[in-house]
């Protein structure tokens, strides 16, 4: 098949041949990643704008490794630093820093839409690297390869998805894909992290680890989004009212205090999470023996998961970062690779 | 070089027929032979995709037969480095490159179908050299008709040949394309 869209913004969209494009070029790209010389002149000449509003680590380090592995150019772009302080709208700096001719955007943002709403107003791809709690299509892409690769196939998979799932992008990007995928997908979480309308797709739900562990094949972990969650009614955020505006309008998100999940009132604390949901190496004990433990990462080790499960032979956690390289460079190549100047998108050639 | 099948969808556009199965095999058993004479030290064969990949296993394999050397096999894609993509067609399928050894030192024998304008083999002596630093690269196609855009000929070929406007050499194997046999087929 061949790929017909200008932007990658979401896996809501895509058909399930088009996810199985990109986790099939991935295979290729992931070889690059073991040669002395890990680079290949695809895109040679393109210069790519990484537009963080939100920060990363894994998301950010790895856009920037595949766009250099694919020889292109990168720019990094964060808001620390930039205009954005001094009040320059979204938009302006997007239109700003196209009319220097580059040639794609990686947008994450804490604002959902924001990169659609750019993928309109911007001639170039953008690629959604994660927008609020909506999507972050390349990380379902990258879990669903890592998948794949480990069982053979995604089909009729139990695969269980833990946690903060009302708040999380990568939850929503990897029921969509998994789904499509034909894979079994089981929401585990307390209610309070249940997002409303779920019972629409085909998915079971369930509020106990316990009661379903021992069927799934795959389980995969979130991260509490504390930054993303209301402040508890009977707290105050400490910083004047007028701060907080700026952090708004500026994209940034709030962040907790102390990073101590017990702040908002989605459950009483992280010790009683992990204890209920927590992935812990005696419930790895009730689980299938070849069952994969997966975590998007940063994890809050000895909340979400316990540091020994992090570590063992059930957890993929770092396949799916290298892997992640890869994905990437098969998304900038699907996107932006030479054939596509050629014959824009979707043109067939007769010859 | 791989250029879509015409002569599957247009039956009646097939030509003519350049290569039985019979006189393809035994040709390129003596390119195995006449490889092993030269030089038999350090070989490597490297098979460009697709079809080169396939011969380049032929040729291991009767080199095995002749010689009892077991030449190291790899399989290059070279879509990542292409700069002619009018000529294959809209986004290529990009295959998996497989070199497991290094090639530094090696006389590798690189290994294609068809050479016809030559910028496959520039795409392919550019992925080659970030692997490493052969001694040697040799070039062994099946078929090197006319058409070189690119200062770059072949070591070892079994047919040369000019080919009329408008048409192209169409090689099939029975490992991919379930027959065996050479044709040339017209494009319009």
């Amino acid at each position: 098949m061949n790929w017909k869209r200008k932007d990658l913004l979401g896996i809501e969209e895509l058909t399930q041949g088009e996810i199985i494009h990109i986790l099939d070029a991935s295979v290729s790209f992931k070889e690059i990643l073991k040669r002395p010389i890990k680079k290949v002149p695809t895109l040679r000449g393109k210069t790519i704008v990484n537009f963080f509003f939100e920060p990363s680590t894994r998301t950010r380090i790895s856009f920037e490794l595949a766009e250099k592995r694919l020889s292109a150019d990168t720019v990094n772009f964060s808001t620390d630093g930039s205009s954005v302080q001094k009040n320059e709208t979204l938009l302006d700096t997007a239109l700003n820093v196209e009319a220097m001719k580059i040639d794609a955007a990686v947008v994450r943002h804490s604002g959902a839409g924001v990169p659609h709403m750019l993928a309109k107003k911007l001639s170039v791809p953008v690629i959604n690297a994660g927008d609020g709690a909506h999507e972050h299509p390349t990380q379902a892409l990258l879990d669903m390869f890592t998948i794949r690769e480990m069982k053979g196939r995604l089909e009729n998979l139990k695969v269980a998805i833990i946690g903060d799932v009302r708040f999380s992008r990568v939850a929503r990007s990897n029921i969509w894909g998994l789904t499509k995928m034909g894979a079994k997908v089981h929401i585990v979480a307390p209610p309070t992290f249940i997002p409303p309308y779920l019972e629409n797709l085909n998915i079971k739900i369930c509020h106990s680890l316990d009661d379903v562990i021992k069927d799934m094949d795959v389980l995969m972990a979130l991260r509490i989004q504390t930054e993303r969650h209301l402040p508890s009614p009977l707290r105050r955020q400490s910083g004047s009212g007028a701060s907080e505006t700026m952090l708004r309008q500026a994209g940034l998100p709030r962040l907790a205090e102390d990073g101590e999940a017990g702040k908002s009132s989605f459950f009483p604390s992280a010790r009683e999470y992990r204890r209920f949901f927590g992935i812990t190496m005696d419930r790895l004990k009730k689980a299938k023996k070849d069952v994969l433990a997966m975590h998007p990462g940063p994890i809050n080790r000895g909340v979400e998961m316990d540091p020994e499960v992090a570590d063992s032979k059930h957890s993929v956690i770092l396949e799916q970062v290298t892997n992640g390289v890869a994905v990437r460079m098969a998304v900038l190549y699907v996107l932006l690779g030479p054939h596509t100047k050629d014959f824009g998108v979707g043109a067939r050639r007769q010859e | 070089m791989t250029i879509t099948a015409n002569s599957d969808i247009f039956p009646q556009m097939a030509a003519k027929m350049l290569m039985e199965e019979e006189e393809l095999t035994h040709s390129w058993k003596e390119i195995a032979k006449r490889i092993v004479e030269a030089d038999p030290s350090n070989l490597a064969i490297i098979g460009i995709r697709c079809r080169g990949d396939i011969l380049a296993e032929r040729l291991a394999k009767e080199i095995k037969k002749i010689s009892g050397l077991d030449v190291p096999l790899g399989f290059l894609d070279i879509n990542l480095y292409r700069d002619d993509f009018t000529s294959v067609g809209p986004e290529p399928l990009v295959r998996e490159t497989k070199i497991d050894f290094d090639i530094t030192g090696k006389n590798v024998i690189l290994v294609d179908d068809v050479l016809f304008t030559g910028r496959t083999i520039r795409a392919a002596l550019d992925a080659l050299i970030d692997f490493g630093r052969p001694a040697s690269i040799r070039l062994a196609v099946l078929i090197n008709r006319d058409g070189r855009e690119l200062p770059i000929q072949p070591d070892y070929s079994v047919r040369k040949m000019a080919v009329g406007k408008g048409e192209i050499v169409e090689v099939k194997l029975k490992e991919l394309d379930g027959k065996e046999g050479i044709m040339i087929v017209k494009t319009r």
